[in-house]
């Protein structure tokens, strides 16, 4: 059944419903039920400096060293935005196909240490991008499913708590705690997606495809282990066709495998509460990775009221349409129409394609085809026997070169594997050819590879009769004592073929 | 003698900055444990910094038009070096490490800082004897509050320790005082002055100006601290009016309305007689004066209540203990900050973090946040119209002079009332400043407020200047000296 979501209207005035194909039994939770998920993601922004004051935005570093008077909040101190982080929320907002607008900071008030001000900045009912739409790569069935974006606001980061002295090394058995305010004030863009999202992996690929686009604008390194992409989970279950369910919110997921994880047990643990006749308490709850259980961390009475009202220390953010296009034009191609570029020209699996445009490998992969090269074989390669140095170290020509050759029969999948390491290592220059007979990888004569392989069978009989009698696993040993005899220079598929014929 | 007269001898050579300061120094020693107008006095400091201005001057460098002329400075303003209290207990042995975008212009300028004056605990009040430190008393009469809350410059002015101060006026703690203590004090236009570095108590209203004896000094220092900042997100990019160039050009057909709303209840009959004065004076002197109306002003107290607090209630949320300033330790971070801040604020500052705190609480933002946002549009389209008709408004500064010590300290509803001429202004983000006109029955002295539209300030300065000639025509209504 096809979930009912609202429409929304994309950024660019277009009006879409989540087009969702008709989805099998999700086997995280019982028939008949459905998982609803909505992501808050918090991306640092690669600027120079953070959001409100001159200190340098780093990761890493001496504790309290990029900190200033603003950092800090000292008494009397002033933010003053930084039009590098506008840019950056703005060319973001636009790759997530979202409306750019006249946007209002506002402050957010509580206590907490690391939070120097007492309150932190963020944007409230005026955010800087809204109503936008990220395309998730095309599943196993060809659809792909476009996740509504509510927002893209600009907030600034918290400072960070060591609490010492505890077994956990969380607050509440801490004998003392350490603050390291570099963090502080870093900006940070808060994506936050529409509850468009229906299974764990659906999330995992969510994310992953939010950061692609974030590091393919240069807005966010995206690096989820070292804190610089932080997702909250929004998640409630529902019987299918009904209204939506109370929602948790599931903090301290840190990787797209605990992501994963999280979603399936807190969808899980709902459905037992509902189907026991207790009710979903709305509330935030932690994540624990070692135990694969989320537990409460506040309920919605314990929340606290945040008291927003607009931030009189900064103006209004209204970019000019000027500023808004220039953006627009500057920006890269993205990740969704780099894959289906990469499916049109080489024919490649979709699956295949989002790897190789992950990897940056694309371009090289597009160029070596318009060279001349073999597109399935560039694409084969490029998804498993390259890595991300070879965007810059690997010549599209000899690479199309390369691919030729093996189509050719001119060498061997092992070999042009060979081959194509040292084309990396060498860099500029290298010539395919040059390498394959530097290294002795002249093509086999068929004949000498057909009398090789009789040498074989008639080497050894019992294993051929047990191919013969129709045992197909043993044409692996066949195939390797080939390899072995030529020092893999021939070829796997020809010798397949060889055998083939022989048992006729 | 005035500041601007001073600083011309110090050029001249006819007197050095030294002597000057010493002599402003003196004063202090010798009248300041009367008044307790100072939190502390920077006597070191200022030798020094009078002793560059010296040399400077010796080397023929060209210095500003105020150049080697003590000053004193309210004590929220940052200080690199020198400890800034807020004449609060929770800032108690607070050092800044930084300089106030204002501090550095005034030490540009060749200004000497002697020291940092009292005040409201944290510009909350209008008598400064909401300081956690002292009293400070009015210099014409010692049982009598210098108003608030920069009370502390009003009074070193007053009595003549320093020629020039620096206060800030966020509902009228500027002009209030500077009424109540017989000099001029100046609100300028939200914007013209930097409040980086400025410790703030609501931001959308604090604006820094000058205290001064004459209109022609207030002019000075104005222009020494004013104009853009790029460290201030609400400093106006262009550069401020040149208000002293013309203080000579007279009134003769200027537009001047006399809202009404200001010459009724609520004003004591004496100090309106005074504002009735001051519109005969600019009459004679050629201008136009009517009365206007500006309804809205009825609801500006009310709306100030609401928005001045609610931002208050969090501007002072960094005071919690875990980075500089007072800590009463505890066993946990939260106990931590209950008692930190228990003890640390007093109670003025507690009644109006309270009332922010509730203001913009979940389900009463829009009544009365948002209500109050809306009065201030309300008062801006008010003033809009009066402005397409006069190009000043006149009203009394204060509702009376200055009253006792004490008299009001448990009757904070009539406090609040004495900001209501003032207010106004501030909701507004416009000019105004307050001018000494005569005295009341009491023989203390009455300010005359003057408003102007936003960076009105020539046409403001130049009404003001007609009313001082006026005071020193007329030996009747003359200012009195320090007492």
């Amino acid at each position: 059944m096809t979930a009912e979501i609202a429409p929304s209207v994309g950024g660019t005035g277009e009006v879409f419903v989540t087009n969702r194909p008709q989805q099998p039994q999700n086997p995280a939770v019982p028939d008949g039920w459905e998982i609803i998920i909505g992501l808050e993601v918090h991306a640092e922004l690669a600027t120079h400096t953070k959001l409100f004051s001159g200190s340098l935005n780093e990761f890493g570093g001496e504790p309290n060293t990029n900190i200033d008077p603003v950092t800090l909040g000292l008494p009397g101190a002033l933010p003053v935005l930084n039009r590098q982080a506008v840019e950056l929320a703005i060319r973001t907002g636009l790759a997530l196909n979202c409306t750019v607008q006249r946007s209002v900071f506002a402050r957010k008030n509580y206590f907490y240490p690391d939070m120097p001000k007492g309150f932190q900045i963020s944007q409230y009912d005026l955010p800087i991008n809204s109503d936008g739409w990220l395309e998730l790569p095309a599943g196993q069935d060809g659809t792909a499913t476009k996740i509504g974006i509510e927002r893209a606001h600009l907030e600034e980061d918290t400072g960070k708590s060591s609490h010492m002295g505890g077994a956990s090394g969380r607050i509440h058995d801490a004998a003392y705690s350490l603050i390291d305010f570099n963090r502080c004030g870093v900006p940070l863009l808060e994506i936050v997606s529409r509850p468009d999202l229906r299974t764990a992996d659906e999330a995992k690929a969510y994310v992953a495809e939010l950061r692609s686009v974030l590091m393919a604008v240069g807005a966010s390194d995206g690096k989820l282990e070292e804190g610089s992409m932080r997702v909250d989970c929004n998640v409630s279950v529902r019987r299918i066709g009904e209204g939506l369910g109370t929602r948790c919110e599931i903090k301290n997921v840190n990787s797209l495998r605990s992501l994963g994880r999280a979603v399936d047990y807190e969808a899980r643990r709902q459905v037992d509460m509902i189907t026991a006749g207790e009710p979903v308490r709305q509330e935030t709850r932690h994540w624990n990775d070692d135990s694969g259980r989320t537990s409460t961390l506040r309920t919605k009475e314990e929340a606290t009221d945040y008291r927003y009202f607009p931030e009189p220390d900064l103006v209004v953010v209204d970019p000019s349409a000027e500023w808004i296009e220039s953006v627009r034009q500057a920006l890269p191609v993205l990740p969704r129409e780099r894959r289906s570029r990469l499916v049109e020209q080489t024919g490649v699996e979709v699956s295949s394609a989002a790897i190789i445009v992950e990897r940056g490998l694309d371009d090289l992969v597009v160029a070596a085809v318009a060279a001349g090269g073999d597109g399935p074989r560039s694409a084969t390669h490029a998804e498993h026997n390259l890595g991300e140095d070879a965007a810059t170290a690997l010549a599209p020509d000899a690479f199309a070169a390369l691919t030729r050759m093996e189509v050719d029969g001119a060498l061997t999948a092992t070999q042009a594997k060979t081959v194509l390491a040292a084309l990396v290592e060498r860099g500029a220059g290298a010539d395919p050819a040059a390498i394959a007979s530097e290294l002795g990888f002249e093509a086999m004569d068929t004949g000498e590879l057909e009398s090789l392989v009789d040498g074989i069978i008639a080497a050894n009989p019992d294993d051929w009769a047990k191919y013969c009698a129709g045992e197909n696993k043993v044409m692996g040993f066949f195939v390797g004592q080939a390899m072995k005899a030529t020092q893999g220079k021939a070829d796997g598929k020809a010798v397949t073929a060889i055998l083939q014929v022989r048992r006729g | 003698m005035t500041a601007l007269q001073v600083a011309a001898q110090i050029r001249s050579g006819e007197r050095t900055s030294v002597e000057v300061t010493q002599e402003s120094l003196d004063a202090i020693a010798g009248r300041d444990d009367d008044l307790g107008a100072f939190l502390l006095v920077t006597d070191e400091h200022a030798l020094s910094a009078a002793a560059a201005v010296d040399a400077s001057i010796a080397a023929g460098d060209a210095v500003g038009p105020l150049a080697g002329v003590p000053i004193a400075i309210k004590d929220n303003m940052c200080t690199r070096g020198i400890p800034t209290t807020c004449a609060s207990r929770i800032l108690e042995g607070w050092t800044p490490p930084y300089d106030a975008t204002v501090v550095q212009r005034l030490a540009a300028a060749g200004l000497v800082l002697v020291g940092k004056t009292n005040m409201d605990e944290f510009a909350m009040g209008s008598s400064t004897e909401n300081s956690a430190y002292q009293v400070t008393r009015n210099p014409h009469d010692a049982t009598r509050v210098p108003g608030g809350s920069s009370g502390g410059s009003a009074a070193a002015v007053a009595s003549g320790m320093v020629p020039l101060a620096l206060g800030s006026d966020t509902g009228g703690s500027i002009r209030q005082p500077a009424a109540l203590c017989g000099v001029v004090g100046v609100k300028p236009t939200y914007g013209a002055v930097s409040r980086f570095g400025l410790v703030a108590y609501a931001s959308s209203l604090d604006q820094i100006g000058p205290f001064a004896a004459d209109v022609a000094d207030a002019a000075a220092l104005l222009e020494a601290i004013a104009g853009h900042d790029p460290a201030d997100s609400t400093s106006i990019p262009a550069p401020f009016p040149a208000v002293s160039a013309h203080l000579g050009d007279g009134v003769d057909g200027l537009r001047i309305g006399l809202p009404v709303e200001f010459l009724g209840e609520g004003i004591a009959p004496d100090v309106r007689r005074r504002v009735e004065a001051a519109a005969e004076a600019l009459s004679a002197a050629g201008a136009k004066v009517a009365e206007t109306s500006v309804p809205a002003v009825a609801q500006a107290l009310s709306a100030y209540y609401i928005v001045a607090p609610a931002e208050a209630s969090s501007n002072l949320s960094r005071f919690d203990g875990v980075r500089f300033g007072l800590r009463v330790e505890a066993a946990t971070t939260p106990e931590m900050y209950d008692l930190t801040r228990t003890q640390g604020f007093g109670h003025e500052v507690k009644n109006r973090i309270m009332l922010g705190t509730y203001a913009l609480s979940a389900g009463y933002y829009d009544a009365y946040y948002g209500t109050a946002q809306k009065v201030r549009t309300l008062l801006l389209r008010d003033l809009a119209a009066a402005y397409s008709e006069f190009d000043v408004l006149m009203t009394p500064t204060s509702p009376t002079t200055a009253f006792r010590i004490g008299e009001m300290v448990d009757d904070p509803l009539t406090m609040y009332l004495q900001d209501v001429c003032t207010i106004p202004t501030n909701l507004a983000g416009h000019p105004a400043m307050s001018v000494p006109f005569g005295v009341g029955d009491d023989g203390l002295p009455v300010g005359v407020q003057v408003l102007a539209p936003a960076l009105g300030e020539v046409d403001m300065f130049r009404v003001a200047a007609v009313l001082e000639a006026a005071t020193k025509s007329e030996p009747t209504i003359g200012t009195e000296g320090a007492a």
